[in-house]
């Protein structure tokens, strides 16, 4: 098996997999505790059909380079869905849901109706579930990939005491005098940046496991936010490489085995929290 | 100079005002409570006087150089922090902030004064604990400390007993009276008449009728026997 292995990884796209796919793990996993503990768990999957919608539109208006549209279009999503959630005449999972299936729909048909390809449900599939996308990257894509991450990374690192204090409790902020409007929009910018770079890794359905799988396996193990944070950081990095090599090995699609892996996480989180909380006690 | 000066000041929202003219100055020292029926606004006068949200007409002057972000504020609970992963000294220290400006960390002056800080209100023992499995005394206790990091001047407090037993609730007064006398000034909404009564130097009552004055003016006015006399019946 292990030379089987070997063999795999003096593949070029093999090993770009695998960056990129650690790399999307690490980014979606350290802002998934916020966005989990702010009620936005669903946020990741309303966005990323919207990213799906405005693929799709790219696809039909055959843009070479199709981030020049989906990026801003998530982006704007974001802020609207984030910023809309406090005082909004529809409310914040109403509104989620309203965009989400929305932009589906109308991905959807867009393809359908100029698709020109002859495998439509197949690029649909892979639209949706990530198939094999993350295999066929370019090099181009995986520096791209690598420099968002970083700047995902170091805004988290940089701004950490803020998003703590504006997750914990906004109205202390602003009146502290931080400007927890301008940290929200931040936080809605970096997450629809890392929705569109993980469109390439899971599929459009499956990002929200992505997000909020590790972060809710962490707050099984740990009661404080810093060891929450690391500890969903350190196992989503965990569970996308072992998913992306048991998909390697098995053949299975990677997508739904990074999920299917960051599940069993959860369930041993789940069974080690019960555990350590009964001896705590 | 006065502390906060309130200058015809109407609440509402939307452009709306539901309270209209309000008049009063807050000095050093004060320990004013904000009383009324739910819905009259209390909250709202809070919220205009923290800048959370804008003042339908009418101003807010600070005095004695108070800077807008050297109000201590000890919020109700949200729904949020009942499961939310943080230890004590985390959320103490995130008081902290308003000295930060944009500086992405917290110094050391800023870690010690959150150490005294929680030290003053005895939640130290509970520095690594969660915050969430603390009692709610515990709890108020941890945001008063987190509140005291960001003033030496000036507390507001937005029911600071509701949801404590009694024990707890007498606890947490005598702990603000402390500091009170400690020569920090308190603005504190409270459902609980007796206590503002007991403790407080001022009292605004908002409502229907408007009143502002200290204790005794309220005992002997109009406003103040009625509503008296209603929460002793009810």
């Amino acid at each position: 098996m292990l030379d089987k292995l070997g063999m795999y990884l003096q593949y070029p796209f093999v090993r770009y997999a695998l960056i990129v796919g650690v790399l999307i793990a690490l980014c979606s996993s350290l802002l998934g505790v916020t966005l989990v503990l702010k009620r936005f768990s669903f946020i990741g999957d309303g966005l990323s059909h919207v990213a799906f919608g405005a693929m799709a539109i790219a696809a039909v208006l055959n843009l070479t380079n199709d981030m020049l549209l989906v990026l801003p279009v998530t982006i704007i999503s974001a802020v609207l869905l984030l910023r809309t959630g406090q005082n909004a005449k529809i409310k914040g999972d109403a509104a989620i849901a309203m965009i989400s299936v929305g932009a589906l729909a109308f991905g959807y048909l867009m393809m359908n109706i100029f698709s020109t390809s002859s495998n439509l449900s197949g690029d649909v599939c892979s639209t949706l579930f990530g198939s094999t996308s993350i295999l066929t990257l370019t090099e181009r894509e995986v520096w791209l990939c690598t420099v968002l991450s970083i700047a995902v990374v170091l805004i988290f690192l940089l701004f950490y005491n803020k998003i703590f204090a504006v997750t914990f409790d906004e109205n202390f902020s602003k009146a502290a005098g931080t400007n927890a409007n301008g940290y929200n929009l931040l936080i809605a910018i970096v997450i629809a940046v890392i929705i569109v770079l993980a469109m390439n890794l899971v599929g459009s359905l499956l990002i929200s496991a992505l997000v909020i799988f590790p972060a809710l396996s962490a707050m099984r193990l740990f009661r404080n936010f810093k060891s929450v944070t690391i500890c969903s950081a350190v196992l989503s990095v965990i569970c996308a490489f072992s998913g992306i090599i048991v998909s390697i090995l098995a053949g299975t699609p990677v997508g739904s085995t990074i999920v299917a892996v960051d599940v069993a996480a959860f369930a041993v989180c789940c069974i080690a929290g019960v555990i350590t909380g009964g001896i705590r006690k | 100079m006065a502390l906060l000066t309130i200058q015809d000041l109407s609440l509402g929202y939307d452009s709306v005002a539901f309270v209209e003219n309000l008049n009063f100055s807050v000095n050093t020292g004060d320990y004013l409570c904000i009383v009324g029926e739910n819905g009259s606004g209390k909250t709202t006068l809070m919220k205009t006087l923290l800048h959370l949200q804008e003042p339908v007409s009418g101003q807010i002057l600070m005095g004695d150089g108070l800077k807008q972000n050297e109000i201590g504020y000890l919020p109700q609970q949200t729904i949020v922090q009942k499961d939310f992963p943080a230890s004590v000294g985390e959320i103490v220290l995130s008081g902290c902030q308003g000295r930060c400006g944009i500086r992405p960390f917290y110094n050391k002056a800023e870690k010690h004064l959150a150490e005294t800080n929680m030290n003053r209100m005895g939640v130290l023992p509970l520095k690594d604990r969660c915050y969430r499995e603390l009692s709610g005394g515990q709890q108020q206790r941890v945001l008063l400390a987190r509140a005291l990091c960001a003033t030496q001047k000036v507390l507001l407090l937005d029911e600071p007993v509701a949801g404590l037993d009694p024990k707890v609730t007498s606890e947490m007064y005598d702990l603000i009276e402390g500091l009170n006398q400690e020569g920090i000034t308190i603005i504190m909404i409270s459902h609980d008449l007796a206590a503002a009564i007991r403790y407080a130097s001022h009292i605004l009552h908002i409502g229907a009728s408007v009143f502002y004055g200290t204790r005794e003016e309220y005992l002997e006015s109009d406003v103040g026997k009625f509503f008296l006399m209603r929460q002793k019946g009810g």
